[in-house]
C-alpha cells in the first residue's frame, strides 16, 4: 500500500540518530519478547498436564538464575540510558551561532517571526543545512512545538521562554503539530515547516512586506515606551545601562548573581521589582499586561543587539 | 465446615445469610462490600467503554466529522477520568482484595469493617460528582488536568469533576490503611510474612502507595479548584503561578498511581500461575520484594513525564536513570513467572489463558516503557500515540487482563457458580486478539508522529487508524461476551465445589461461597505459601501458635 508508512521522513541531522537508537531498542525488545514468549509457550506445551493427579516436583528458586536476570537487564538498561542521554544532550545543545527564529503559540495558532522582521502564521520557512534555533513562548496555555520529521519537540510555556534547535537536511514540506493538549481546536493548531535551499530562503526572507527587522521594531518600542529615559547608553541614567549586558552576569541588590538572558529581560520588563540590580532603586514602572509577547521578543532582540555591537 | 442451613434448605453462606437491599447496602461483610464494588465498577467500565467506542469511531476518518472538536475532547477526557479513577484504580484491590485478603490470611473480616463500608460510599459519592459533571456537560481538560488550561481557560465542569476525584481519593486512602492494618494485625496463627500468598504482598505494596501518594494528588486537585474559584496564582503565570509546578505535583502521585494500577495485577497473576502449574511461584521472595522495590522507586521517577516540559537537562537525566532502574524489578517478576512453568504441570484453563495473555502484553508494555524512558527517543515520542499504546498495553493488557484473570479464578468462590469454560476460552481469545489489533497500530502511528488527543489527523494515517477501530470492535465483542456468560452463570451455572481448580490457599479450604464469618474455626498455618505437591501439609495443625505472638510484638 502506498499510503501505509511505517517510519516518518528523516529530515534533520538528529533524525537518523534517534532512529538508530529506536532500531536498537526494537531489536532488544524483539529478543526479550522471543525469550519470554518462547519460554512460556514451550513450557506450557512441554509440561502440559497429562493426567489429573500429576504432581510436579517442587523447586524453590535458583540464586544463579535470579542474579542473572537481575544483573543482565540492569546493565543493558544502564547502557540504553547512556545512549539515550547522549542523543538528548545533542538535542538540547544547539551549535553556536544558529539562525534565530521566534515563535509565539496561542489558542490555536503559531505566530512566527524571523529576525529580518518577516512574520508568518502556522508556517515556518527554514534554510537547509543551517542550524536553526527557535525561542518560544505562549500567550495563554501550554502548547508544544513538534516536528516529527526532525524528531524534535518542546513544550511552549506561558510566562517563560523555551528553545528548540534542529538542522534540516532535506528540502520539502513537513508536518508541524501542537503536541500538548491546549483546548478545543488543539488538533487544528497545526502547520507546515518548509525547508528551502539557503538561497531560496534568502529570497523568501527578502520578499514582499519585509518592513522593519525585529531589532528595529524593538528599538522603536524601546523609545515609544520611554525605556531610554532611564536606561541610557552610559551608566548615567536612573536605570542600569543595557549595553553589553546580554549573556553576562549581573549582581542584584540582594547580593545574588544572575545571567542576563531573554527570560531575565522579560521578567525585568513585566515585573521589574522581582530582581533589582545592585545600586539602583525599585522605581521602574510595571509593564505587566501592556506589552504583547511578540513585542517582548522584539525588545529582547534589540537589547541583545546592544551587546553584539558593543563587542 | 458449616452445618447451618438457610431457609430454603441450602447451606448458609454470606449470600443467603440475610436478605433484602438494606442488608447489602449497610453490610459490614468484606465479601459483600467486594461485590458492591464489583457491580459499581462494572457500571463505570461500561460508561468508559462507550466513550472509548465513540472516540474510535470518530478516528475512522481523518476529518473530524462524527462529533464536534469540543465533544471529542470531552469524550477522551471522560474516558480517561472514568476508566482510571473510577474503574482501574479500585478494580482489583476493591473487589478481589476486599473479598480475598481476610480469607487468605485466615481472618474473619478486615481490621475496620465500618471504615471499609465508608470507603465504598466515598467511592460512590466521588463517582456521583463525576457523573454529575458528565451529565451537566462534561469536562475537557484531559485526565491529566494540565494547568493553566484546567485552572483558568477551560469553561467545562472542571471543579465538579475534580471534587469527584478528590473525594474518591479518600476512598482509596482508607482502603489502603484498612488493608495495611489488616495484613499486619489479622493474620491467622502461624501465617508469617513469608507464608503469605503473593496476592497479599502485592496488595500490601499497593496500599503503601495509596496511603502515601493519594494525599498529594488530592491537595493538587484542590489547589486547581481554588485557582479556578479565587484566582490565587499557584499554577497560572497570569497571577504569578508556575504552570509546570502542577505537572510535578500531579505526576508525583500519578506515576506511583500507575503502579497502583499494576501491582494488584501482579498479585493475581502470582496466585493463578501457581495453581495452574501446580508449583510454587519460582523465587517467591524475589517476587515479593520486587513489589516493594517498585512501590518505593515509583516515587522517584515522576520527572520522566516532563522530559520536554522545560525541566533542566540534568534533572531529566536523573529521572531517566532511576526509571531504568525500575525496569529491573519488573524484569525479575516476568522471568520468575515464566520460570514457574518449568517442569510444571500446566493446565490451560481460562484463568491461565489470561495469565499467558497478561505476560505477553505486559512484557510489551513494559519494554515500550523503556523506549519512553530513553531521553533521546522520548523527545520524539512524548504526547504521541506511542505513549497511548504503551499505557494501554500495561493498563488494559496488564491490569484489565489481570482483573479478568482473577475474576475467573475466584468467581466460583465468590458466587458459588461455575461459568461456561468454553465461552470463557472464546472470550479470552477475542479480548487478546482485539486488544492487539487495537493498540499495536498505535505504536506505529506514534513513531510516525501522530499526536494524542487529536480529533482530526493527516490522511496518510487512516489505514492504521481503521485497523485500530476494527480491533476495538473485536475487543468490545470479547468484553460483551464475558459479561454475558458471567451473568448467565449466576442463574444457570453449575454449583461450584469448594475448590474447583485444586488450588492451595486458605480460601479454598472453605465452602463456595464462604459463610458470613469465613471460618468456623480460625486455621493455624504451618505450611509455606503455595504448598503444591505436598498433600499432607495443608492439614490444619496445632503447633505453630507462638509464631503469631512473636509477630505481633514486632508489627
Ligand atoms: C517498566 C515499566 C515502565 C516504564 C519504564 C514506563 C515508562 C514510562 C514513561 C517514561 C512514560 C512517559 C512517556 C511520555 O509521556 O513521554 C510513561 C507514560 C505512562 N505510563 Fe509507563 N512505564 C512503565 C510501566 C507502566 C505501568 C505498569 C503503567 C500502568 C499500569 C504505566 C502507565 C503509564 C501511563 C498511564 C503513562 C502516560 C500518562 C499520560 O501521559 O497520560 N506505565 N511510562
Ligand atoms: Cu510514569
Amino acid at each position: 500500500m502506498s499510503d501505509f508508512p511505517l517510519f516518518p521522513a528523516q529530515a534533520s541531522t538528529i533524525a537518523w540518530q534517534v532512529d538508530a537508537l529506536y532500531a536498537f531498542l526494537l531489536v532488544l525488545t524483539v529478543i526479550f519478547c522471543l525469550l519470554v514468549f518462547g519460554m512460556v509457550i514451550i513450557f506450557a506445551i512441554k509440561y502440559r498436564r497429562r493426567s489429573e493427579d500429576e504432581q510436579p516436583e517442587q523447586t524453590h528458586g535458583n540464586l544463579v538464575l535470579e542474579l542473572s536476570w537481575t544483573i543482565v537487564p540492569l546493565f543493558l538498561a544502564l547502557f540504553v540510558f547512556l545512549l539515550g542521554a547522549d542523543v538528548f544532550f545533542r538535542l538540547q545543545r544547539s551549535p553556536s551561532d544558529p539562525l534565530e527564529i521566534y515563535a509565539v503559540g496561542k489558542q490555536w495558532m503559531w505566530k512566527i517571526q524571523h529576525e529580518s522582521g518577516k512574520r508568518e502564521i502556522n508556517t515556518l520557512h527554514v534554510p537547509k543545512g543551517q542550524p536553526v534555533r527557535l525561542t518560544m513562548t505562549s500567550e495563554d496555555v501550554i502548547h508544544d512545538f513538534f516536528i516529527p520529521a526532525f524528531r524534535v519537540k518542546n513544550d511552549v510555556l506561558p510566562g517563560r521562554y523555551t528553545t528548540l534547535w534542529f538542522e534540516a537536511t532535506q528540502t520539502g514540506e513537513f508536518h508541524l503539530f501542537c503536541a500538548e493538549y491546549c483546548g478545543t481546536q488543539h488538533s487544528g493548531m497545526i502547520g507546515k515547516v518548509i525547508v528551502l535551499e539557503p538561497a531560496d530562503y534568502h529570497d523568501w526572507l527578502m520578499g514582499a512586506s519585509s518592513g522593519e527587522s525585529m531589532v528595529e521594531a524593538g528599538e522603536r518600542q524601546f523609545q515609544q515606551l520611554g525605556c531610554e529615559t532611564c536606561h541610557k547608553s552610559t551608566a548615567t541614567g536612573r536605570g542600569p545601562s543595557l549595553v553589553g549586558i546580554y549573556d553576562k552576569p549581573v549582581t542584584l541588590s540582594n547580593g545574588q548573581e544572575v545571567v542576563v538572558d531573554s527570560d531575565y529581560i522579560r521578567e525585568s520588563i513585566l515585573q521589574p521589582t522581582a530582581k533589582i540590580v545592585a545600586g539602583y532603586e525599585p522605581i521602574m514602572p510595571i509593564f505587566e499586561g501592556q506589552i504583547s509577547e511578540q513585542s517582548l521578543l522584539q525588545i529582547a532582540s534589540y537589547i541583545k543587539s546592544l551587546s553584539e555591537s558593543a563587542e | 465446615m458449616s452445618h447451618a442451613v438457610s431457609a430454603n434448605g441450602e447451606p448458609r453462606n454470606y449470600l443467603n445469610e440475610t436478605y433484602g437491599i438494606k442488608s447489602w447496602l449497610l453490610t459490614l461483610d468484606h465479601k459483600r462490600i467486594g461485590i458492591l464494588y464489583l457491580i459499581t465498577l462494572a457500571v463505570f467500565f461500561l460508561v468508559g467503554s462507550m466513550f472509548a467506542s465513540l472516540i474510535r469511531f470518530e478516528l475512522m476518518t481523518p476529518k473530524g466529522d462524527l462529533v464536534e472538536a469540543e465533544t471529542y475532547n470531552k469524550l477522551f477526557t471522560m474516558h480517561g477520568v472514568v476508566m482510571i479513577f473510577f474503574f482501574l484504580i479500585p478494580s482489583i484491590p476493591a473487589v478481589l482484595g476486599n473479598f480475598l485478603i481476610p480469607l487468605q490470611i485466615g481472618a474473619r473480616d478486615v481490621a475496620f469493617p465500618r471504615l471499609n463500608l465508608l470507603s465504598y460510599y466515598l467511592y460512590v459519592a466521588g463517582g456521583a460528582f463525576a457523573v454529575l459533571a458528565i451529565i451537566m456537560g462534561g469536562i475537557d481538560t484531559g485526565w491529566t488536568f494540565y494547568t493553566p488550561y484546567s485552572s483558568t481557560y477551560s469553561t467545562s465542569f472542571v471543579s465538579l469533576a475534580l471534587v469527584g476525584v478528590f473525594v474518591n481519593g479518600f476512598s482509596s486512602i482508607l482502603t489502603g490503611v484498612n488493608f495495611m492494618v489488616t495484613i499486619h494485625k489479622m493474620r491467622a496463627p502461624g501465617m508469617t510474612w513469608f507464608r503469605l500468598p503473593l496476592f497479599i504482598w502485592g496488595h500490601y505494596a499497593t496500599s503503601l502507595i495509596q496511603v502515601l501518594g493519594t494525599p498529594v494528588v488530592a491537595i493538587t486537585l484542590l489547589l486547581v479548584c481554588f485557582e479556578r474559584a479565587f484566582k490565587i496564582g499557584i499554577f497560572d503565570p497570569n497571577y504569578g503561578g508556575d504552570p509546570v509546578l502542577f505537572q510535578h505535583m500531579f505526576w508525583f502521585y500519578s506515576h506511583p498511581a500507575v503502579y497502583i494500577m499494576i501491582l494488584p495485577g501482579f498479585a493475581v497473576i502470582s496466585d493463578v500461575i501457581a495453581c495452574f502449574s501446580r508449583k510454587r511461584v519460582f523465587g517467591y521472595s524475589f517476587v515479593a520484594f520486587s513489589s516493594l522495590a517498585i512501590a518505593v522507586l515509583g516515587f522517584l521517577v515522576w520527572g520522566h513525564h516532563l522530559f520536554v516540559s522545560g525541566q533542566s537537562t540534568y534533572a531529566s537525566m536523573v529521572f531517566s536513570f532511576i526509571t531504568f532502574f525500575i525496569a529491573v524489578p519488573t524484569a525479575i517478576k516476568i522471568f520468575n513467572w515464566s520460570f514457574t512453568l518449568h517442569k510444571a504441570s500446566v493446565k490451560l484453563d481460562s484463568p491461565m489463558l489470561y495469565v499467558m495473555g497478561f505476560i505477553g502484553l505486559f512484557t510489551i508494555g513494559g519494554l515500550t516503557g523503556l523506549f519512553l524512558s530513553t531521553l533521546g527517543i522520548d523527545v520524539h515520542l512524548h504526547d504521541t500515540y506511542f505513549v497511548v499504546a504503551h499505557f494501554h498495553y500495561v493498563m488494559v493488557g496488564g491490569m484489565v487482563m489481570g482483573f479478568l484473570c482473577g475474576l475467573h479464578f475466584w468467581w466460583p468462590k465468590m458466587t458459588g457458580r461455575m461459568y461456561s469454560e468454553g465461552a470463557a476460552k472464546l472470550g479470552v481469545m477475542f479480548v487478546f486478539a482485539g486488544f492487539n489489533l487495537t493498540f499495536f497500530p498505535q505504536f506505529i502511528l506514534g513513531y510516525l508522529g501522530m499526536p494524542r488527543r487529536y480529533h482530526a489527523y493527516p490522511e496518510e494515517w487512516q489505514a492504521l487508524n481503521i485497523m485500530s477501530t476494527a480491533g476495538a470492535t473485536v475487543l468490545g465483542l470479547g468484553f460483551s461476551l464475558t459479561i454475558v456468560y458471567l451473568l448467565w452463570s449466576l442463574f444457570k451455572g453449575e454449583k461450584a465445589p469448594a475448590n474447583p481448580f485444586q488450588a492451595k490457599g486458605l480460601e479454598w479450604d472453605i465452602p463456595s461461597p464462604p459463610i458470613a464469618h469465613n471460618f468456623e474455626a480460625i486455621p493455624i498455618v504451618t505450611w509455606e505459601a503455595y504448598p503444591y505437591g505436598e498433600e499432607e501439609s495443608t492439614e490444619p495443625s496445632t503447633e505453630a501458635v507462638p509464631e503469631r505472638a512473636k509477630e505481633d510484638e514486632v508489627v
